[in-house]
């Protein structure tokens, strides 16, 4: 059963060509995959399968050893908050834990209605701005309880405008944020 | 001294190809491609003194010299795997300044005869990924890369691959792995990849800041680049320091200045309040040093952090304060490498997940006597049976906070308590 569009299809396409040997393009395409869907399911691995010319178990293995991919479903926002040293010197647990409290989720769960799912993540690579998340693979840094609120609930608003919410409007990148924030 | 990464970083733009081109952009590349023999451009690498900046250390210039003359395709593979806990200079590298990195790939690929090459970044940095592809694409439009460049018949393509979340896909061999498109495992050494790399062809594997130092080197000369540094480290580093320091973040500093030039003078000292209790100089993989005077004088250079008991390594500087328990720091650094071995080798798989539930149970209040001789124990068992330097890496700091803070531990195991105010939390 087809479950990438035309769109994602000829992406996919653009990606295959840049590489001498097909298999190459195994991980930019499992992340188009999961871009469309949310995550990468078995019928989106049996797809990859096919378009790759590999065996879906051969696709399934790979999905399953990197942890950016989602081989369960889940929320429509991730987020995946930095606990390794650095941060956890300058209170990443304390995030986690008001994270929990406030949407009532374990790490590792999703909420109810399916808006937010939590996870404990090792180094992103942004020590210096700790504690820190990833939400939905974008970088938010310098992380308190007032900045994780008015996340959550721009979430929720955008969510309560569009019928499908497909990340809401973040800050771009780093460097944004730095001018933004010396 | 004047910056050589970091030269140009407050212009506005520089990551525009128009703006780069206007403070000497593509000018090393130009002269390199129509100007020099390959093995010209290697030479000159080779006289700076350049070393792996990734870690390693290892001498550039003779990385390059080791692919054959005679078997094609060659590959040239940018590491910007970056992953370890405390380095995130490479991500300001690509981000501030996208077409010097993309200026030294295209020189390194020629003095290596290699006409594809692959920039494989982490998959999280994802819009640093965008920031690539649109200076790629840039650069394409101009002519600086593709067919025939600057008339010269030599021919460079590069392609940004984002891996997606593995801290093993930064050894250079799993990397390799991970870009062929399979689980990111070490491989067997020898062959190395200057002999069998990518798709089983010569392959140089070079780290960013690495990369980003080459037109500097191949435009002012290695004569230039080495009035920078010491005799045995010439050149610049970027170093990242972080913790509860002023102003965390990434300086630019020459090699052989101190510790204490990075720690006081850059990084604005310690925040209020907070006191030095130890740091860690090169990424979680580095054994960390207690925050002595004396440790604060080491020169920032390979040789500097070699003398000292520990390693220099992607310099980058964890700091870690009086106010946190180093079980607790510990145990941070072992759940990381336990959750990062990739389970190929079984002294890893098994003995990075034992340390961490030792190291939990002793922070926890419930340690044993014979806890402590166990964690040595077990790391004399990792070390050195593993294909690659993950498992290594792993017991550097059980090894050297069992030596600093022996009397931690062991206050920790008499109390049956832990003397801080916080405990260990359950950890996935």
């Amino acid at each position: 059963m087809a479950v990438l569009s035309v769109d994602a299809l000829e992406r996919i396409d653009t990606i295959v060509q840049k590489y001498p040997v097909k298999r190459s393009a195994l991980l930019p395409v499992l992340h188009v995959a999961q871009n469309e869907l949310g995550w990468v399911s078995r019928e989106a691995m049996e797809e990859v399968a096919d378009l790759l010319e590999l065996d879906p178990d051969q696709v399934e293995e790979v999905a399953s050893f990197y942890t950016m991919y989602y081989t369960d479903p889940v929320g429509t926002y991730v987020l995946e908050v930095c606990k390794t040293a650095p941060c956890s010197f300058m209170g990443a647990h304390e995030i986690i834990d008001y994270i929990s409290e406030t949407l009532g989720i374990q790490p590792g769960e999703t909420t109810a209605d399916g808006m937010f799912t939590l996870f404990r993540v090792e180094c992103l690579a942004a020590c210096h701005r700790a504690p820190m998340m990833q939400v939905n693979h974008r970088y938010y840094q310098d992380l308190t309880p007032e900045k994780v609120d008015a996340l959550i609930t721009a979430a929720q608003q955008l969510q309560l405008q569009t019928a499908a919410g497909s990340g809401f409007q973040i800050r771009k990148s780093w460097s944004e944020e730095v001018k933004t924030e010396g | 001294m004047e910056p050589i990464l970091f030269k140009h970083t407050e212009i506005p733009d520089l990551d525009r190809l128009e703006v780069y081109v206007d403070h000497h952009g593509y000018a090393a590349f130009r002269r390199a491609i129509t100007e020099l023999q390959p093995q010209e451009v290697t030479q000159i690498v080779s006289d700076s003194g350049l070393a792996g900046r990734g870690g390693a250390g290892f001498p550039t210039g003779r990385k390059w010299s080791f692919i054959p003359k005679s078997v094609l395709p060659t590959y040239l593979v940018v590491n910007a795997d970056e992953s370890e806990p405390g380095a995130f200079k490479d991500r300001e590298l690509m981000e501030r300044n996208p077409h010097q990195l993309l200026e030294g790939v295209a020189i390194a690929a020629f003095a290596i005869g290699c006409q594809k090459a692959f920039i494989y970044i982490r998959g999280e940095f994802l819009y640093i990924g965008e920031i690539l592809d649109a200076a790629v694409a840039e650069a394409y439009a101009a002519g600086y890369l593709g067919q025939n460049v600057f008339g010269s018949g030599y021919n460079i393509e590069i392609v940004v691959h984002r891996g997606a979340g593995a801290y093993i896909c930064g050894e250079e061999s799993a990397l390799l792995d991970s870009l062929e498109g399979y689980r990111g495992f070490p491989r067997l050494r020898p062959p190395f990849p200057a002999i069998k790399g990518l798709y089983g062809q010569p392959t140089v594997i070079n780290n960013v800041e690495t990369i980003a130092n080459v037109p500097h080197i191949v435009r002012n000369g290695a004569d230039w680049y080495r009035s920078y540094g010491t005799d045995q480290s010439p050149g610049t580093k970027v170093c990242s320091i972080s913790g509860p320091v002023n102003r965390p973040g990434n300086y630019e500093m020459n090699m052989g200045t101190t510790f204490r030039e990075l720690l006081e003078d850059r990084a604005g000292g310690m925040r209020e309040g907070k006191k030095l209790k130890a740091y860690i100089p090169g990424g979680a993989s580095a054994p960390m040093l207690p925050g002595t005077e004396a440790n604060i004088d080491i020169s920032l250079s390979y040789e500097g952090y070699r003398e000292a008991g520990s390693s220099f390594g992607s310099a980058s500087f964890i700091i870690i304060p009086d106010d946190v328990c180093i079980l607790r720091a510990q145990l941070s650094l072992s759940e990381f490498f336990a959750h990062e071995s990739c389970g190929k080798c079984i002294p890893c798989r098994e003995g990075t997940p034992w340390l961490a539930k030792t190291v939990r149970r002793i922070e926890s209040g419930q340690g044993r006597e014979e806890d402590l001789p166990l964690l040595l124990d077990i790391c004399d068992n990792i070390l050195g049976r593993s294909f690659c330097a993950l498992g290594d890496f792993s017991t550097s700091n059980i090894v050297a906070s069992v030596k600093y803070f022996y009397d931690e531990y062991e206050e920790h195991i008499r109390s049956q308590a832990c003397p801080y105010a916080h405990q260990a939390r359950a950890v996935a």
